[in-house]
Parts: C-alpha cells; sequence; structure tokens
C-alpha cells in the first residue's frame, strides 16, 4: 500500500510536470509579439530547402533567414510539406512559408502571398549527353519521371497525352531511375531540378533543359489578411532583390547546374491576396 | 463533395486498390501454402528454408519492398514485365504484395493445421496414406477450415496495405488522395472522409463474411 501510494505521488508529479512543460511550450509558440517564430521550409528539395542533420541551406532557407532579419525575428525552421501549407498559416502553427510556393487563385482564398521573389516554370532534367530532348514537343516516345500528386505530373499528362509516365513518392527516387536509364527525363520545377543537378553526387551527369513550358511564381505565403506582416514581408523581398544577395543566393545554390533564372527574374515582389 | 466525384475519377482508383487486393490476395494464397508445407514438411531443409521466409519478410517493412521491387528489381536490374510503367508498377506492386503477405498467409495456415489433432494424421498415416496424401486429403482441408479467422484478418491487412503501392506509381486511391490534396485542399477533410467511407466499405463486408464463414465451416469436434 505504501508503494502504490509513493507511486501514485511520483505519477501526480511527473503528470504535473508535463503538464507545466507543455504549458510554457505552448506560451512560448503563441507568444505572437515575441521575436521568436516558426518558419515553415521544405526539408528535402536540395539547392532551395534542405535539411542535413541540424542545419538548413538553400535559396529558400537565405530568403527566409533575411526576412527574418529584416523584420529583427529569431526563427525556428519546421517542415512545411506542400499538402500541409494553407493549414499551416491558417491556424498560425508558422508565421510564414518559404517553400517553392507557387501563387495561384485557388490558394490566395486561403492565404496571402508576398511575392513573386522567384519566377520558375516547369522543365525537364534530363542525363547530360542527352541531345534529343529539347523542349516538351520532343517528349514522344519518352520515358518520364514526377512525382504523385504534383501539379507537374498533371500538367504533362495533359500536355504530352499518352505520356509514358513514371510517378514515385519523392524526386530523388526519380533521380535514381534518370540516371540508371529507366526514364529519359524527370519533370518539374526548373528550380527543383537545377537543385537536384547541382548535387555533388549528381554535379556533371545531368542537366536542365532550359525550355520552360509553365510560370510558377513563388511567393512567401503569410496568414490571409494579415496586411500589415504581409507589407514588411515585401519590403524584405525588395530589399534582398536591391542588395544582390538574390542574385548571389541563386548563383551559389543553382549555379552549379549551370542554370540562369527564366525571363522576368528577379521579379518586383507586392502582397497578393484574393 | 459532389465536385470530387466530378473532378476525379474516384472509381477508377478504388477499382485498381480492388484489383491490387484479388490478384495479391491469390498471389499469397499459392505462395503462403507452398511456405506452409514447408514448414509443415518432415525435411530439415525445407523447414528451415521456410522459417526463413516468414522471418525475413514479416520483419521487412512492406514499404521497402515494394519500392526495392521496383528501384532493384525493375530500375537496376531490369526485370521489366512491359515497357508501359503503369503496367510495370501494377505486375511488380502485386508480386511484392503477394510476397510480403504470403509469410502472413503462411502462419495463419499453421495456426489452422495445429487445430487439427494429432489423432488425423496418425490415422491417415496407419491407413498408408504418404506424408502428401495425408496432407492433402486430411490436415490441410481441416486445417485450412481452421484458419479462416487469421486469412480473413490477413486479406483485411492486404486491403489497406495495398495504399502503398502509391509509392512506386500504381494510381490506386491514396495516390489519387495526394492527387485531390494536391489541387483542391479546401475539401480536405471530404477527401479524407471519401477515402476512409470507400476502405469501409471494402473491409467490413469482408470481415463479415469472413465471421459468417468461420462459424459455418468449422470442423465441429
Amino acid at each position: 500500500m505504501k508503494l502504490r501510494r509513493t507511486s501514485a505521488v511520483a505519477i501526480a508529479t511527473v503528470a504535473a510536470l508535463g503538464l507545466a512543460a507543455c504549458g510554457s511550450d505552448g506560451g512560448d509558440g503563441a507568444a505572437a509579439g515575441g521575436n521568436k517564430v516558426k518558419v515553415g521550409i521544405k526539408f528535402d528539395q536540395p539547392g532551395l530547402g534542405l535539411k542535413t542533420g541540424a542545419t538548413y541551406s538553400g535559396f529558400d532557407v537565405d530568403v527566409a533567414n533575411f526576412i527574418a532579419a529584416e523584420l529583427k525575428l529569431e526563427v525556428e525552421f519546421v517542415e512545411a510539406v506542400s499538402a500541409q501549407r494553407e493549414t499551416l498559416l491558417k491556424t498560425g502553427q508558422v508565421k510564414y512559408i518559404v517553400g517553392t510556393y507557387s501563387i495561384t487563385d485557388k490558394r490566395k482564398a486561403d492565404v496571402s502571398f508576398a511575392g513573386p521573389y522567384f519566377i520558375a516554370g516547369q522543365d525537364l532534367l534530363v542525363r547530360a549527353d542527352d541531345t534529343s530532348i529539347t523542349g516538351k514537343d520532343t517528349l514522344n516516345g519518352k520515358n518520364l519521371c514526377s512525382v504523385k500528386g504534383s501539379t507537374s505530373a498533371q500538367k504533362i499528362k495533359d500536355e504530352v497525352p499518352g505520356v509514358n509516365l513514371q510517378e514515385y513518392n519523392t524526386y530523388s527516387l526519380c533521380v535514381d531511375a534518370l540516371k540508371s536509364g529507366a526514364v529519359d527525363a524527370l519533370t518539374t520545377d526548373d528550380t527543383i531540378l537545377a537543385g537536384y543537378a547541382a548535387q555533388d553526387a549528381n554535379k556533371g551527369q545531368l542537366k536542365v533543359v532550359g525550355n520552360t513550358f509553365s510560370t510558377e511564381n513563388y511567393g512567401v505565403g503569410v496568414k490571409k489578411d494579415d496586411t500589415e506582416f504581409c507589407n514588411q514581408v515585401v519590403t524584405a523581398l525588395k530589399k534582398f532583390i536591391d542588395s544582390g544577395k538574390w542574385e548571389e543566393s541563386v548563383k551559389k545554390w543553382l549555379g552549379p547546374a549551370n542554370y540562369t533564372p527564366g525571363a522576368g527574374n528577379p521579379p518586383t515582389p507586392t502582397c497578393q491576396s484574393a | 463533395m459532389g465536385e470530387l466525384f466530378a473532378e476525379f475519377n474516384v472509381f477508377a482508383a478504388f477499382g485498381m486498390t480492388i484489383l491490387l487486393t484479388v490478384t495479391a490476395a491469390i498471389g499469397s494464397l499459392l505462395i503462403g501454402t507452398v511456405v506452409a508445407i514447408m514448414r509443415l514438411s518432415p525435411v530439415a531443409v525445407f523447414q528451415r528454408a521456410g522459417a526463413f521466409y516468414v522471418n525475413t519478410v514479416r520483419n521487412t517493412p512492406l514499404t521497402l519492398i515494394i519500392i526495392a521491387s521496383n528501384i532493384v528489381m525493375a530500375v537496376n536490374l531490369g526485370f521489366n514485365f512491359s515497357k508501359d510503367f503503369s503496367r510495370n508498377n501494377l505486375i511488380w506492386a502485386v508480386i511484392a504484395l503477394s510476397v510480403y503477405h504470403a509469410a502472413f498467409v503462411c502462419e495463419a495456415i499453421r495456426s489452422g493445421v495445429n487445430t487439427v489433432p494429432v489423432g488425423q494424421a496418425e490415422a491417415a498415416r496407419s491407413i498408408g496414406l504418404t506424408f502428401s496424401q495425408s496432407l492433402r486429403e486430411i490436415v490441410l482441408p481441416q486445417g485450412f477450415r481452421g484458419a479462416i479467422t487469421p486469412l480473413g484478418n490477413t486479406l483485411i491487412a492486404l486491403t489497406k496495405n495495398t495504399t502503398v503501392a502509391t509509392a512506386i506509381g500504381v494510381a490506386e486511391i491514396s495516390g489519387l488522395m495526394s492527387e485531390m490534396i494536391e489541387f483542391r485542399s479546401d475539401l480536405l477533410l471530404f477527401i479524407f472522409l471519401i477515402v476512409a467511407i470507400g476502405f469501409v466499405i471494402l473491409t467490413l463486408p469482408v470481415g463479415i463474411l469472413i465471421t459468417y464463414l468461420s462459424k459455418r465451416l468449422v470442423v465441429k469436434r
């Protein structure tokens, strides 16, 4: 009986500690006026937003860090996978998202965008010695790869009917299939492709075709109708571009793939909402 | 909710789920029965081989087996059944699902065989039946009838496990689900609801049928 009482006290103590820990944790996150904010990025896109161990690298990470420095915020990165981005912003779990987030009318119904800060487009990644593929019109009889459920996969099905499309759940499997020759091209935004081509493991083996067939305006996602914050982000983005840091960052992360940003870059960001 | 049905071919995707389930159920029943016979056989080599198969496959994640079937077998070693990716992936997915679930089918059959009293096998041997004859005529027919409930559990697990096939691009319902989320994230809850209800419609009748059959076909002793 004595033992049981002791353990009951122990359990109560642990529970109280746990609750207290939760409370203080929640307090930090909820303190909107504080300097520490959560920022959503991609964790799995080399050259854009990549988590290796405890460090984050890539163009989107540079953008996110610059905004934070301008607005005097302390950043904690969290993963914002494509399907969850609107929810993360709506529920306030992240302050802003910099993760190859294309500005579309459908998304503007849920969130506001500061941007574009980069204009990308759907393109093709091929083996470096492949000269037979020069754009989407040369894909007849070729094997293609993309990610299941992505906009790029849907677009290529619409643009090139009857294409032999392999769909995986990650781009890295596509890169593997491309290098082994099982597929002839990988399609998605040219920035993502350049990021893979610039990876050490793929350097010199792959190239971005450079003939885009869509326009993706990347924006910084913020909570809908938070105009004040949105405008602050726009000012920071303008400074990022004007100071030359934009060009420096693009060159650093995507340059090794011999990639140059397409027409219209660098763009003029504005605050956009529906 | 109607928009989702108009915009996406939900029924075709569930059709693919059913196709995967049925073909892999047949495949895993065949492989599983063979492995079970190996484990029940008096030959030590077969017993060890059967036990090795079950312990290896059962303890490997299904995602790994399915992705390996594509990346290792099809992409890197070039074992392809068809030039057409969707067909090739479907066949590899069926093989991977069959191989994986065969381990569970084997153990379900062994548990069924355990319900057959030793006296049955002894009686069979004493009237002069060989090992394979006694297995075929006496032990396995009773064993399968005793194994219906665990086999049913495996079938239901298989139905839900077909969703892993999306990892290599088979166009079944979970692949369509990620597509629907990408394009209609405004209808997120309805998307989950459709998929969840669809699976209940698929698995609930199987469960009821299994309970009915296991009562009806049980060997009364």
